[in-house]
């Protein structure tokens, strides 16, 4: 049987290109950005040799502390508000709507697939103030408030962009959350019920630590996009006020492109793909752990 | 929900012991009140701004300085479509993102695909670690290979045409459909390929002609996603494509602003609709599939 499907030739014709181009394009380029961590200059302008002094920086920038507080906060509210309304919606789906559900599943989905820019600029007329008051605003002069400049304070640009990163998102979560609630099996379900527990005691005692992998994978999936944020905040303040509302990604992208420092832009993605590495290994391990205890 | 719940309790003769069948009919209507009032809200807050951007991008000038947001426009004219294709270049982004798109769709399913089938079909040293590399690189944030391929397509000099994002989409694209695709192929029994070498084919014959048509409704799901995922990219063309000429749609509309100044408002609702189009065309054919295949895909973050 190995020698067929062993065939090297096979192999090396089905599996090379895609190697090749990922080698290329991926592989190499990260590494090749390690050893740009160890320089300063540009592509344009060429590079000198700069030791580890962009490492010495990036423990002592102000900028680059804020941006990284500002990528956690960001990565904690949206992952925790992600999976905490998609779980809702989850629940409502199977235990209230049961087979109706389909078309407001489908409904609520839809933001997930629109483009971010697109979603972004509606949500930048929506919480407009000037020249003219958006939806928001008028709705509060509607019920008698005043309108909020939503854009012109971090604190309150901050919250807009979670707004609209849950309105886009939890459409998504609530069918990843769903395809699992869907696979506890019906007969444990209804023992439980036989046995007494119904609404909110079912759901705590039975449904919730059935789904608890789906949660966690789920939570896994949501830090790991949160953490690489990039589109909906270029959009939709690109950073501003200032750089109240600037994540990692954008702080790189601006010190790349617009100071042209690929050394320093370097050590910032370092600084964000390590992150991301420590979550992800953090939460599988502490998963594993939790799933053995049990 | 309490009161409802707790109202018949007091009126009813039994309460630790319900009659089961009246009483359910009954608080089955009320239990279905706040339920729906429930789904209703969140329809018009999932629903409601993309009907006011529609309704939006037939508005004129005046009717947004003038009359309140809510309004329905006076007529449906598509004089902002027209200003938002021709003037603002939305022709041109449109044309810009399809060149880029197409043909990087098309490279990532046919290497995505084969990669996937050597990995998970045929048995040789050292496939766990290939897939293990390739799925190292659905982590990997795209702002770690920005600089370098920067550098790489400058020297090579593409930078003034599309190429580099056609390139770095493949690249890009390419972990999470080899991922899915081993996994798709898990599926399917090796016996199947074994036969078909047995009359005569070659393996890569075997591909071509059974592992690929099989698995086709997943390849198809799979493009479906690196279509949503390369469509939308705002980071990518944004860094490789330094002039207006050969601005994706994204990019483009990110700068729609610019071009009209802030304030006009019908064209960039108009721009926005058109930008959404697209994607709306697509889910409303495909919706199960695009949720399965997102879903199926969520590895990505």
């Amino acid at each position: 049987m190995n020698n067929v499907l062993g065939d090297k030739k096979a192999v090396a014709i089905l599996l090379g290109p895609a190697l090749l181009v990922y080698t290329l394009a991926m592989l190499i380029p990260v590494f090749w950005s390690l050893g740009y961590t160890f320089l300063s200059g540009n592509a344009i302008t060429g590079f000198t040799f700069a030791g580890l002094s962009n490492f010495a920086k990036l423990f002592s920038d102000p900028a680059v502390g804020e941006a990284l507080w500002f990528t956690i906060r960001y990565a904690i509210i949206i992952t925790a508000g992600q999976v905490f309304l998609g779980y809702l919606l989850s629940l409502l789906y199977v235990f209230a709507l049961r087979r109706g559900s389909s078309l407001i599943r489908t409904l609520v989905f839809f933001p997930v697939v629109l483009p971010t820019v697109a979603v972004a600029l509606l949500f930048q007329k929506m919480f407009e103030i000037a020249p003219q008051n958006g939806l928001v605003n008028s709705a509060l002069n509607a019920f008698g408030m005043g309108s909020i400049d939503w854009f012109g304070d971090g604190t309150r640009a901050f919250w807009v962009i979670i707004i609209m990163d849950l309105w886009r998102s939890m459409g998504f979560y609530a069918v990843l959350l769903y395809t699992g609630l869907v696979d506890i099996p019906e007969d444990i379900l209804e023992s439980a019920r036989l046995d007494g527990a119904q609404g909110l005691r079912l759901i705590r005692h039975i449904v919730l630590p059935l789904s608890m992998p789906v949660l966690l994978s789920s939570v896994i999936f949501s830090i790991n996009g949160t953490l690489k944020v990039f589109d909906s905040i270029v959009a939709l303040t690109n950073g501003g006020p200032g750089s109240a509302t600037t994540p990692l990604t954008l702080h790189m992208f601006r010190t790349s492109f617009t100071y042209g420092d690929y050394g320093y832009g370097s050590s910032i993605a370092l600084l964000l793909t390590i992150l991301c590495l420590i979550v992800t290994l953090f939460i599988f391990r502490s998963s594993r752990r939790d799933l053995t205890k049990d | 929900m309490t009161a409802p719940a707790t109202s018949p309790t007091r009126t009813s003769t039994g309460p630790a012991v319900p009659g089961p069948r009246r009483r359910t009919s009954r608080l089955k209507a009320l239990k279905r009140l706040p339920i729906n009032l429930l789904v209703a809200l969140l329809l018009i807050v999932e629903i409601y701004p993309l009907v006011w951007l529609f309704l939006g991008s037939f508005k004129t000038q005046d009717e947004f300085l003038n009359s309140p947001v809510w309004a329905l426009p006076q007529n449906f004219n598509f004089g902002n479509y027209a200003e938002a294709w021709t003037t603002g270049n939305l022709a041109t982004y449109v044309a810009n993102s399809l060149i880029a798109t197409i043909p990087s769709l098309f490279l990532i399913v046919l290497f995505g695909v084969a990669a996937g089938f050597a990995l998970e079909v045929l048995v040789w040293k050292g496939r766990n670690t290939v897939l293990l590399t390739f799925l190292a690189g659905i982590m990997v944030p795209g702002q770690m290979i920005l600089l370098p391929l920067f550098s790489a397509y400058f020297q090579m000099g593409i930078t003034g045409t599309l190429w580099p994002l056609i390139i770095t989409y493949t690249a890009t694209g390419l972990p999470l459909t080899v991922f899915m695709m081993a996994t798709y192929f898990r599926a399917v029994p090796r016996e199947v390929f074994e036969a078909a070498t047995l009359d005569g084919a070659s393996m890569v014959r075997a591909f071509f002609s059974i592992g690929f048509p099989m698995v086709r409704n997943a390849v198809f799901t799979v493009a479906l996603v690196q279509f949503f995922f390369i469509w939308n990219d705002l980071l990518i063309a944004l860094t490789f494509t330094n002039n207006a000429d050969l601005n994706t749609i994204q990019v483009g509309l990110l700068n729609f602003t610019g071009e009209f100044g802030a304030v006009q408002y019908g064209p960039l609702f108009a721009a926005i609709c058109i930008n959404v189009f697209g994607t709306l065309v697509l889910y409303l054919f495909l919706n199960q599939r695009v949720m399965k295949g997102l879903a199926g895909g969520a590895v990505k973050g």
